[in-house]
């Protein structure tokens, strides 16, 4: 597939403004599916999680999954929605092998959840509001895969196969107003919106949220403003946005490409299209028409979703808090500059702070050591397994370090044994005798051994010069293989010199 | 409104998955206008002030609770299938796009 | 032994309570009877033979432990195809369906097992039920054991005559539109529509899922109330399905007393639209249950004017959804465009081969009424006249106890008189599909025959939705004045059907 021709992007920005929205689609972590009794599990053999639902066989029917409406109410609050009083259930008619029935049954004109907002912070600092228009519940289809041909795609396949697994399962679509007014962070904002949903999901515990599972899956819309017109653009809806980074780079990529086109005097098509990972390019689909008419319906097979009010009280105070107050909230409580906050977030390191924090250390001794030494290590482990420490694992050894068992260099070596996978902090310090010698008999043997060896030295102490003491520490911090607090020796050092 | 052009027909058809011959499109263009012309009696009852009704017996919040049953066994479900391939259902090469 | 076939279910429950037959035996005479009638009926599509009378072994030895499951336990049943069943093929009339094994059972059919009694096998049906004749089926028409040359009504012809036909004593049907209770006034049976949610639908392969109600057919109100309450009751796979506690049927029928019930005659159902001997037969039901102690008055609903057309719109709407699945892709027929073709193609060519005319048009409509740009004035106004219709009711009902009406314009009609027009054919349901609108319960009761032709007429109760005890109540009642006025049933008065015929 030939790349498009792409306009430099912050030329693109000179000439237009990037208007976005974007449709997220969350897959719910329910036991089962939406409307059947069928697993609801990732990963099984083909056709092995069904009912006669799911596969749409005649005389079967849908009911709803309790568990997924709780679910989908929490998601509606926390993205800050209004949960409807009563929303109902649609057919949306349309062929296609991966729907069982041929028609999908989701939320039309009533979904559960209205006129939310959410946060966005962009690694720059910025905070954008995004309006969230609607989140609906609807069911997920089944997964089809294409044989024969030479790309494995769905063009030029021979064949395809049909796995209904997959179903079914619970999903709800969130759906953005427009955003505008990110200008040049607006691919940026793409990623943060994603992983702002994802994070909120998480926190909510109700879907596993891997993008590489289809566990939450965006279609990102993009469009141009002329700059100086108030008229919008023609949109496009580029979905197959499987990771983070995509969805930045399909939202950069688009802005680049409409840029050029609408530069050349060409015009923008409405269509869906594709993003391919490993060409970083997006490619065109089916162009919007009337075989778009889904022909909605109110489901006859389902009734009215009208929660009490109480439940939906009980799941307000249920919610986890929002990720963007936590981090205010966060930021306050632990006395960090903007600047190693910042770092903090971006290295995604809230959570680990948080729990060495409760697990006893200061803020900044966890600051330090996640965003230090233990980073360190885990870019040096990269590609392997990757390394294991635990947030409890930073407490006990900021504590050997606050006791005085450890100093700063045997307490680096005791974290590359517990990434190593040799203990906990205390054992390795146990195990390998790491710790600060701290009984003075033995320090002060060693000291007078290389007072002794080195007798102009002391003579020069003796003088006042103090300052030579440096080369009777070093020699005594050797003998003592680095185990022994250099303060304490340079104490005990001058004490026996004077006394000698 | 009962104007129903062949084309249109066949545009329904292809809507519905129904290879319709021309002579079915035909009679049916006849027929289908013939019909509406005799349900259109409808629009005038209908005003604003009329709400719809979906369901015969209104119900509401009627739920399943989140637990596994009803699974049928993969050879049981590929039983009856055209084709399969021991484990997944075999349709012929898709035309269009992923939806 | 032959004289088996001739008992209602009732009395062959405490034949078999006494022990003076056995379940073998009363499944050996019907199924005989089939074989020697079904030629001539094609009342049913599918029966196993070795399969009932296994049932029916079953059924003795639980009788021989002395524990029967329920009090028909044993009695043989005739299933309609719309119902799927797990060992036997399940077509719902349709080509696009041959020789289909379902791998779950309806939970009708489950119920009905569960409760001892013996399946005969599947009955035919016009085609999704899409149909008023079952000349509609995609496997030859039913014939009406009145007059072999006539329809037996539908769309469940099949049910119908397996029952008048005595090839069962009982059968189980559906009823979008008056698919049970039309057949039953055309072959002199009963036939009841529950309450919509009173009977799970679940495993009923779907017309339009909103008036779609699973009911029993029978030659007898008892019969009926019997069959109903076994197969009532809340289904947690039908979400539809109503968790009522509802009494028991059977008593309601044993009870029946007329006395002070007010009936309303709907006015929009009493006029010349409908066939003098229907007519007839309609009133002087009504004057024997005045002479009993019933009160009837007149009453109008307006809006039932429109209830047909309003029904021709949702009917096709939904359908053309509920047959989408029928795709080629899990189950069913398909058929390869020559030289092969795209999947898109394959679904194409499957349904235009594997679905019959009247499947095809309504598609099409259903299509087209929620199509863009029609909706509203489609699908939107038809759904608005269901308020009507159901308003209209609920003003009656709180005027009269049941409302009654004949059960259908005419008697039966010839096999193909009136399948070139595909309106006709609607307007035999005018009085039937109100119910449906308006998911309230209906019963068919036999009320004579017709002078000018001698062929079956019923008349039509209907109730408030949930009161289905109602209509046990007042066709039992009407059912035992008028056999004691005429001095036999109905069906005695049916020609002898010899077999091979045809």
């Amino acid at each position: 597939m030939a790349k498009a021709k792409l306009m430099d992007y912050d030329k693109a920005l000179e000439l237009f403004e990037p208007v976005l929205g974007f449709e997220v689609h969350v897959e719910l972590s329910t036991k089962t599916k939406m409307f059947s009794a069928a697993p609801n599990n990732f990963g099984s053999e083909p056709n092995t999680n069904i009912t006669p639902t799911c596969l749409g066989l005649p005389g079967s029917l849908p009911v709803v999954n309790e568990e997924a409406v709780r679910y989908s109410i929490s998601l509606g609050l926390a993205l800050g929605c209004e949960i409807a009083e009563s929303s109902s259930f649609a057919r949306k008619n349309y062929f296609y092998p991966d729907l069982a029935k041929n028609y999908q049954i989701s939320q039309f004109d009533e979904p559960i959840a209205i006129n939310g907002n959410v946060e966005v912070e962009l690694p720059n600092g910025r905070i954008i509001q995004v309006d969230i228009e609607r989140a609906h519940m609807e069911e997920d289809a089944g997964k089809l895969t294409h044989v024969g041909g030479s790309t494995g795609r769905i063009q030029g396949a021979e064949y395809s196969l049909v796995d209904y697994n997959r179903a079914g399962v619970p999903l709800v679509e969130i759906v953005t107003r427009m955003i505008e007014g990110a200008e040049h962070d607006a691919p940026e904002l793409a990623k943060a919106y994603v992983a702002t949903i994802r994070d909120i999901v998480l926190a909510l515990g109700i879907s596993d949220a891997k993008m590489e599972r289809g566990n939450l899956r965006c279609d990102a819309n993009v469009s141009l403003r002329p700059r100086g017109s108030d008229k919008l653009g023609t949109r496009t809806e580029t979905k197959n946005v499987n990771s983070l980074r995509s969805v930045e780079r399909a939202v950069r990529y688009e802005i680049q490409r409409q840029a050029q086109i609408l530069s050349e005097g060409g015009t923008i098509i409405q269509e869906t299209r594709h993003w391919h990972e490993d060409t970083g390019a997006t490619s065109a689909g089916r162009p919007k028409s009337d075989a778009d008419d889904y022909r909605y319906f109110p489901e006859p097979d389902l009734l009215p979703v009208v929660p009490d009010p109480a439940l939906i009280e009980e799941l307000r105070a249920a919610l986890p808090e929002k990720p963007a107050e936590r981090r205010r909230r966060l930021k306050a409580e632990w006395g960090f500059t903007d600047l190693e906050f910042q770092d903090v977030v971006n290295s995604g390191l809230l959570n680990e702070i948080t729990e060495t924090v409760a697990a006893g250390a200061t803020p900044q001794a966890a600051r330090k050591w996640w965003t230090g030494e233990i980073a360190r290590l885990a870019n040096a482990a990269e590609g392997d397994a990757g390394i294991d420490i635990t947030p409890a694992q930073v407490a006990e050894l900021q504590q050997l370090v606050d006791e005085g068992t450890l100093t700063d260099r045997l307490a680096r070596q005791v974290l590359e044994a517990v990434a190593a996978g040799e203990g906990s902090p205390r054992e390795i310090v146990e195990t390998k005798g790491l710790a600060v010698v701290s009984d003075d008999g033995a320090l002060i043997a060693a000291i007078d051994e290389a007072l002794s060896a080195q007798p102009d030295v002391l003579e020069k102490i003796k003088d006042g010069k103090v300052q030579a003491a440096g080369a009777v520490i070093g020699a005594v911090m050797k003998a003592m293989q680095g185990k022994a607090d250099a303060a304490r020796v340079r104490e005990l050092v001058l004490e026996r010199a004077a006394a000698l | 409104m009962s104007d129903i052009s062949a084309e249109q027909v066949r545009h329904l058809a292809n809507l519905a998955r129904i290879d319709l011959s021309d002579a079915e499109i035909a009679t049916m263009t006849t027929e289908l206008g013939q019909i509406m012309e005799a349900v259109a009696s409808v629009q005038a009852v209908a005003t604003p002030d009329v709400p719809a009704t979906s369901h015969p017996i209104p119900l509401k919040n009627v739920y399943r609770p989140d637990v596994v049953a009803d699974v049928i066994p993969t050879d049981k479900a590929l039983a009856s299938a055209p084709e399969h391939d021991g484990s997944r259902f075999k349709v012929s090469a898709i035309l269009g796009e992923e939806q | 032994m032959s004289d088996l076939i001739h008992k209602t279910a009732a009395e062959l429950a405490e034949m078999l309570a006494a022990g003076t037959t056995t379940s073998v035996e009363i499944t050996q005479a019907h199924l005989d009877r089939i074989a020697a009638v079904d030629g001539d009926l094609n009342a049913f599509l599918h029966v196993n033979a070795a399969v009932s009378l296994e049932a029916a072994k079953a059924s003795d030895a639980r009788r021989a432990a002395g524990a029967p499951l329920s009090p028909l336990d044993g009695v043989p049943i005739a299933i309609k195809d719309v119902l799927v069943t797990t060992d036997m093929p399940s077509t719902s009339g349709s080509k696009i369906l041959e020789g289909w094994m379902s791998p779950y059972d309806a939970t009708v059919v489950t119920k009905v097992r569960e409760a001892g009694l013996v399946p005969l096998g599947k009955t035919n049906m016009d085609e999704f039920a899409m149909g008023s004749s079952t000349e509609h089926s995609a496997y030859g028409p039913t014939r009406n054991p009145w007059d072999l040359d006539r329809i037996p009504g539908g769309s469940g012809g099949g049910s119908a005559a397996a029952v008048a036909a005595f090839e069962a004593p009982l059968a189980l049907g559906s009823d979008t539109g008056g698919s049970i209770r039309q057949p039953a006034h055309i072959t002199g049976t009963v036939g009841v529509k529950p309450t919509y949610g009173g009977v799970s639908r679940y495993g009923a392969i779907a017309l339009a899922s909103s008036f779609d109600q699973i009911g029993p057919v029978t030659r007898t109100v008892l019969d009926s109330a019997l069959l109903h309450d076994v197969i009532k009751g809340h289904d947690v796979h039908d979400s539809t399905s109503l968790k009522d506690e509802w009494p028991s049927f059977a008593d309601a029928v044993k009870n029946a007393d007329v006395k002070g019930l007010k009936i309303g005659v709907i006015e929009q159902l009493d006029d010349e639209g409908f066939q003098p001997g229907v007519l007839a037969r309609f009133h002087e039901s009504l004057e024997l249950l005045k002479a009993n102690g019933a009160e009837i008055v007149n009453v109008s609903l307006p809006s039932l004017a429109h209830a047909v057309a309003a029904y021709y719109l949702i009917l096709p709407a939904e359908a053309s959804s509920n047959l989408a699945k029928f795709d080629s892709v899990r189950f069913g027929l398909r058929v390869q465009p020559e030289g092969g073709g795209t999947v898109e193609q394959v679904m194409s060519a499957t349904r235009e081969a594997g679905f019959g005319a009247e499947v095809k048009r309504r598609i099409i409509l259903g299509t087209y009424a929620l199509s863009a740009g029609y909706y509203d004035a489609y699908y939107g106004s038809a759904q608005k006249v269901r308020t009507l219709v159901q308003r209209d009711f609920a003003d009656a009902f709180s005027k009269v106890d049941v409302l009654a009406s004949p059960t259908a314009p005419t008697t039966a009609w010839k096999l193909g008189e009136q399948l070139d027009d595909p309106v006709a054919m609607w307007r035999g349901d005018i009085a039937t599909i109100p119910a449906n609108m308006a998911g309230i319960p209906g019963i068919s009761v036999p009320a004579g025959l017709a002078d000018e032709d001698g062929l079956p007429v019923g008349i039509q109760f209907l109730a408030p939705a949930r009161e289905d005890a109602r209509l046990y109540n007042v066709g039992g009642a009407l059912e035992a004045l008028l056999e004691q006025k005429w001095g036999h049933t109905l069906l005695s008065q049916a020609p002898e059907l010899k077999g091979g015929a045809l």
